[in-house]
């Protein structure tokens, strides 16, 4: 069975000047399998954030190949990556990045807008999403309506809709309280073993990477460490 | 790539948060249409004026005034002197052969009488040519005959605003009324024509045979001297060859030697209606322009507008692209947006400038016509605007890199 995510001998550089370079992943090769739960840990540039956007399709590599479902992604253009962030990937992010001036249920349409699908089955899906984040009853809502864990459940309803595979999620307790970050991890968790997402997520807490399966920590652009957390 | 029903919704949306800002937008499109608008209609309306005052005057004529010459050094006035005669015009007839009808014309004021009514106008001692030269049709009775022409009989015929002014609802025919208290019989009175393109009522007027007025009602000093003869040509290619025969043979019947100054003028009078129209047609034009530059600095205000509305939302674009918009997406999202600005301004002014041109007629009772053409062309352009000034902040928006539109604050 091949892997979801295939990386092989990535490196990212940024120039910064004309002799000013930075690299941010040195020479990273990892696979990630369906259905794992990841968390990637790292302090501030050790590279973990440039690897989450090579992998979300937001950014391409310089150097090395990054297979999603077996397809070569690095070399494509931005319209196509697009589309594969719109099926395959669905992003959570630590400032919820919601549509401030939209509903709840607007804003989880919103991927759907983007994939021709019909104004109906938008709604039909997007309500069966909310009411799976536990956020049923709440679709009128607008985001400065509802707390910083329903934001967050928004934004998590949001990365389902177009049942893509695999979640991303950068620090997404970062801006919630120790009781709301784990009701977060517990809806993680049960995305991951009853939904078969895959879950790649950035933290530098070392409570919330302990809800993954496997712990991958970076730094200075390299993985240092990889292992699996048996519970 | 998204619906576009989809791209409107978030159009609209977007346009109501910022509502007075949207609003003022517009309004530079709204002015900008409106005077597109109004400028077309009073133009047409100058042009159609025009046009209906050529075919109601009668269509290649040519008109021939006494005077305009300079008698000793003095410049008259043409039309000042009356030194065309009723011959001169029998003579034109006879030997121009581009000519085709010549009515000498005698004008007069005179106070008009029939029971207790009366009514100041116009009286025109003519011949009967004059129903065909200026495009008369009679709405009853009958033209006088040569025979009443030629030994002066009182018979009148009258304009429409005469016969309401005098005799009501009452059909004039046969009734006698009194000019300058000399009775004459009504034989026929005249279709309307309505107002001359000066916003004079053509059919204020009296038509009597120009030997009558003369000698019975205003009395000159040389019997058969007139001011004006109009002739009408047998086509318009002849109105340049009638021209040079009338001003050959007056010359030679008014022995003007070849050093002299005429004592007459030949007016191409439908050439001068035409060159109004070509002017009217000019001044449309222009004003058009200057109006579209209007709407074209309403168009420079949607594009700032718009870039402003690309930065302020960087990360509601970086949201939109992490989700899977993709270029076009974006584009059109904006492009959508500036378009609805400037139709909806567009359908404003539309509404605004045909209010202003009906004010127009209201106050100035300046004719104005408002086409559908120019309707749908302002629309259409105002449209045009939105996509032009609306590009270039789509497609700077379509640009923004998504892990920093994202971290935009």
């Amino acid at each position: 069975m091949t892997d979801l995510i295939q990386v092989q001998e990535m490196t990212k550089i940024y120039s910064l000047g004309d002799d000013l370079r930075l690299t941010a992943l040195d020479n990273v090769s990892l696979n990630i399998g369906p259905q794992e739960f990841v968390a990637i840990m790292g302090p501030s540039g050790s590279g973990k954030s440039t690897f989450m956007n090579i992998i979300g399709c937001l950014d391409k590599p310089t150097q090395g190949r990054y297979l999603l479902e077996g397809v070569e992604v690095g070399s494509l253009d931005s319209d196509h990556l697009a589309d594969i962030r719109n099926r395959k990937i669905g992003f959570v992010f630590q400032g919820f990045n919601l549509l401030s001036r939209t509903n709840a249920l607007e804003n989880v349409e919103l991927p759907m807008l983007y994939n021709g699908v019909t104004a109906k089955e938008r709604r039909q899906r997007a309500m069966n999403s909310l009411e799976l984040v536990g956020l049923k009853g709440r679709e009128r809502h607008h985001p400065n309506q509802l707390s910083g864990g329903e934001q967050q459940r928004v934004a998590i309803a949001r990365a389902l809709v177009n049942n893509a595979p695999i979640i991303l999620a950068d620090e997404p307790t970062g801006n919630l309280d120790t009781k709301t970050s784990v009701e977060i991890m517990s809806l993680f968790v049960k995305l991951n073993q009853e939904s078969r997402i895959t879950i790649i997520l950035i933290t530098h807490e070392a409570d919330i990477a302990g809800f993954a399966r496997r712990v991958i920590r970076f730094r200075d652009g390299k993985v240092i460490s990889d292992e699996k957390v048996n519970k | 790539m998204i619906n576009i029903p989809s791209a409107f919704k978030i159009s609209f949306r977007a346009l109501r948060v910022n509502k007075m800002r949207s609003a003022l937008t517009m309004l530079g499109i709204v002015i900008g249409v409106m005077a597109v608008i109004a400028m077309l209609a009073v133009g047409a309306g100058a042009r159609e004026a025009v046009a209906k005052q050529i075919s109601s005057i009668g269509s290649n004529l040519l008109i021939v005034l006494a005077g305009a010459t300079s008698s000793g050094g003095v410049r008259m006035g043409s039309g000042t002197q009356s030194t065309l005669s009723t011959d001169d015009a029998d003579a034109i007839l006879k030997n121009c052969p581009a000519v085709a009808y010549a009515a000498p014309i005698h004008h007069g004021s005179a106070q008009l009488v029939f029971g207790h009514q009366n009514w100041a106008t116009e009286v025109t001692g003519t011949t009967p040519s004059i129903m065909i030269v200026q495009n008369w049709t009679l709405r009853g009775g009958r033209v006088f005959t040569d025979q009443e022409s030629k030994t002066a009989a009182k018979v009148a015929i009258l304009g429409q605003t005469v016969v309401t002014n005098l005799f009501g609802d009452m059909d004039p025919v046969g009734q006698t009324i009194r000019i300058k208290d000399v009775p004459f019989k009504v034989i026929g009175a005249l279709a309307p024509k309505g107002q001359s393109i000066m916003g004079q009522d053509q059919d204020d007027t009296v038509f009597i045979p120009i030997t009558t007025a003369q000698k019975k009602l205003f009395g000159v000093r040389f019997i058969g001297m007139v001011r004006v003869i109009i002739v009408q040509t047998r086509s318009d290619r002849d109105l340049d060859p009638a021209q040079e025969q009338i001003a050959q043979l007056l010359r030679q019947r008014h022995h003007i030697g070849p050093k002299q100054d005429d004592d007459f003028t030949v007016r191409n009078l439908t050439q001068m209606l035409e060159t109004m129209q070509r002017v009217a047609s000019i001044m449309t034009i222009l004003l058009g322009s200057i109006a579209s530059i209007s709407l074209l600095v309403g168009g420079i205000g949607i594009m700032n507008i718009m870039l402003v509305s690309v930065t302020e939302r960087t990360r509601e674009i970086g949201i939109r692209m992490a989700v899977g918009a993709k270029t076009w997406d974006i584009r059109l999202q904006f492009i959508i947006e500036a378009v609805t600005l400037s139709l909806f301004g567009g359908a404003v002014g539309i509404a605004i400038g045909i209010g202003a041109s009906e004010l127009v007629t209201v106050f100035s009772g300046f004719p104005v016509i408002i086409s559908i053409i120019s309707i749908i062309l302002s629309f259409g352009f105002s449209g045009l605007v939105g996509i032009f000034f609306g590009f270039y902040p789509a497609y700077k928006a379509s640009l923004l890199n998504p892990i920093d539109a994202l971290r935009y604050e």
